[in-house]
């Protein structure tokens, strides 16, 4: 992937937690995201990480979620069941980030195998937090890198559920959040379908054009009437940006 | 490979009279082949300098369980000391992969292994159910995932609601080990900074061996600090450095250098095998 198409990536993640309090935080694009959005429109976002660290502020990006600088700044550390059961679980927390292997047009995530289970060709890392930040978070975003290998007409294996089959199986399965209300590509952004959930292109990324995009997917992906094109990042958002990376190692500033 | 957490863990006999004692005799006493073994130590704490030591006395079949694999399981997995891995995410934080565990699943090297995944919020009920004396542990997770088929939850209902939610069932391993900051003479443990399940592997474990930077006269009680007291422990060891290349805050940092070294070592059977031969088998004990 581009450094271009990255940084989009992460700007574009970072502008949808504008308006937002709480966000729980994976490790790399997501993490630059969310400091990235702290240190630009939302300075008081609440960040949380898996590791138990409620408010961090680090002043650096960290490699893994559970890096010493988290914990230092954070405004409470708590263990890992209390961060699941008593902060996840109950729906407090509004946005979830979400990244996989494999993606289908509801959404649903692969990051457990590629290939049939008991004879993987490739075994992914699995499941971690992301089924319960999907199904617990008010909503979630997807950040994944688009190509017809990892946006798929079926998944090897449904991992973490976006919107099941469709329009109702949220509800149907009790899930508490609305969902990934947006996936964010190197190539654009896809919003569900109000009707239908369905995945639908409305966004592309400066210099991308819609047969890109479509020519990245691995089903007919449905197209908005009027796709628009993402503002390209500010002066402050890429200054930002590039004060941020320079805290984390080049070897280091992505994972 | 559940056991029933029948009595309090006895304390070692080895640990009378304050003593605390080495990390090779403690491996030696509380572990066996054919166990069910947590180490735990969410990112940070992970007991590095313990599975080392098991590797060097060279346990076999070992069930292991973890949230995080980590590169510590990498290493027993690779060492031929484990048949089966119970956890939930297992890859190198912030690289990748973690090729031993990879290609025992993918080529059975060097032996096959057979795993049992959860989401970490499942994973984490069925530590906290263990440690609480309880069957089962309940939450909301896995419906709608292909995860529910292959691993063990059953729906359960709610008596006072009708909610459907997931039952998992407890995990009482044989050894938990952990690693914490400090002891004091009587075996009292403290740990802080990110402790993640190491209190629940403690307590839901037959036995428990914790693995501490130093041993002091007494504990200052820190903010955050979780102290175990010692009579749920069953053995006390010093390992300072004992979590490298992961960390013990207030000691150590984190070795990031050393994970993403790890992706090139781990990544060729050999190079792995030379590796661990100097720096894991032919090292000084501690």
């Amino acid at each position: 992937m581009s450094g271009a198409s990255a940084e989009m990536m992460v700007v574009v993640a970072s502008r949808a937690l504008q308006g937002h309090r709480t966000c729980f935080v994976g490790i790399g694009a997501p993490s630059t995201a969310a400091n990235l959005a702290r240190a630009t429109h939302s300075p008081d976002l609440v960040l949380i990480y898996e590791s138990g660290c409620i408010g961090a502020k680090p002043t650096r990006l960290p490699l893994s979620i559970g890096d010493g600088g988290l914990a230092e700044t954070a405004d409470a550390v708590v263990s890992v069941p209390e961060i699941f059961a008593y902060w996840l679980q109950p729906g407090r927390i509004e946005v979830g980030f979400l990244g996989a292997a494999q993606i289908d047009r509801f959404a649903n995530l692969n990051s457990t195998v590629i290939g049939p289970y008991d004879a993987p060709t490739t075994r992914l890392p699995g499941a971690g937090g992301a089924p319960e930040i999907a199904s617990a978070c008010r909503q979630t975003l997807v950040l994944m890198r688009q190509s017809p290998r990892s946006f798929v007409s079926d998944l090897d294996f449904c991992t973490t559920v976006g919107f099941g089959g469709g329009a109702g199986d949220r509800a149907r399965l009790g899930f508490r959040g609305a969902g990934p209300m947006m996936v964010i590509t190197d190539l654009g952004v896809l919003e569900p379908d109000p009707d239908s959930c369905e995945l639908v292109l409305t966004h592309l990324h400066p210099g991308v054009d819609v047969g890109a995009v479509k020519a990245a997917t691995g089903w007919d992906l449905k197209v908005a009437d009027d796709v628009e094109v993402t503002a390209p990042p500010s002066a402050a958002e890429r200054q930002a940006l590039t004060r941020l990376e320079a805290t984390t190692p080049k070897s280091q500033a992505h994972g | 490979m559940l056991v029933q957490l029948e009595q309090t863990p006895r304390r070692w006999p080895r640990m009378s009279g304050g003593q605390v004692v080495e990390l090779a005799d403690a491996i030696e006493d509380l572990v066996h082949d054919g166990d069910a073994v947590a180490l735990e130590g969410f990112t940070h704490l992970i007991p590095f300098a313990a599975a080392h030591e098991i590797i060097r006395q060279r346990r076999r079949h070992l069930t292991l369980a973890r949230l995080t694999p980590d590169l510590i399981y990498d290493q027993l997995v690779g060492m031929s000391c484990a048949d089966r891995l119970v956890f939930s995410w297992g890859g190198n934080p912030g690289i990748g992969s973690l090729h031993r565990i990879r290609d025992a699943v993918e080529r059975a090297w060097p032996q096959p292994l057979v795993l049992e995944e959860h989401t970490h919020a499942g994973l984490t009920a069925r530590y906290v159910a263990g440690a609480s004396g309880l069957p089962f542990g309940v939450l909301r997770a896995y419906d709608g995932t292909d995860l529910a088929q292959r691993t063990s939850v059953a729906p359960v209902i709610c008596p006072f609601t009708g909610e459907q939610l997931a039952a998992v069932p407890a995990l009482n391993p044989d050894v938990g080990i952990v690693h914490a900051q400090q002891a004091d003479r009587e075996g009292n443990v403290q740990m802080w900074g990110i402790t993640g399940v190491q209190k629940e592997t403690i307590l839901a474990s037959a036995r428990s061996l914790v693995t501490v930077e130093e041993v002091v006269d007494r504990l200052e009680p820190r903010p955050g600090g979780v102290i175990v007291p010692w009579w749920v422990i069953t053995a006390v060891a010093l390992a300072p450095g004992g979590s490298h290349p992961s960390y013990s805050a207030g000691y150590s940092e984190r070795d990031n250098s050393f994970y993403q070294s790890w992706d090139e070592i781990s990544r060729d059977r050999d190079t792995f095998s030379e590796w661990m031969r100097i720096h894991v088998l032919e090292a000084a004990t501690t």
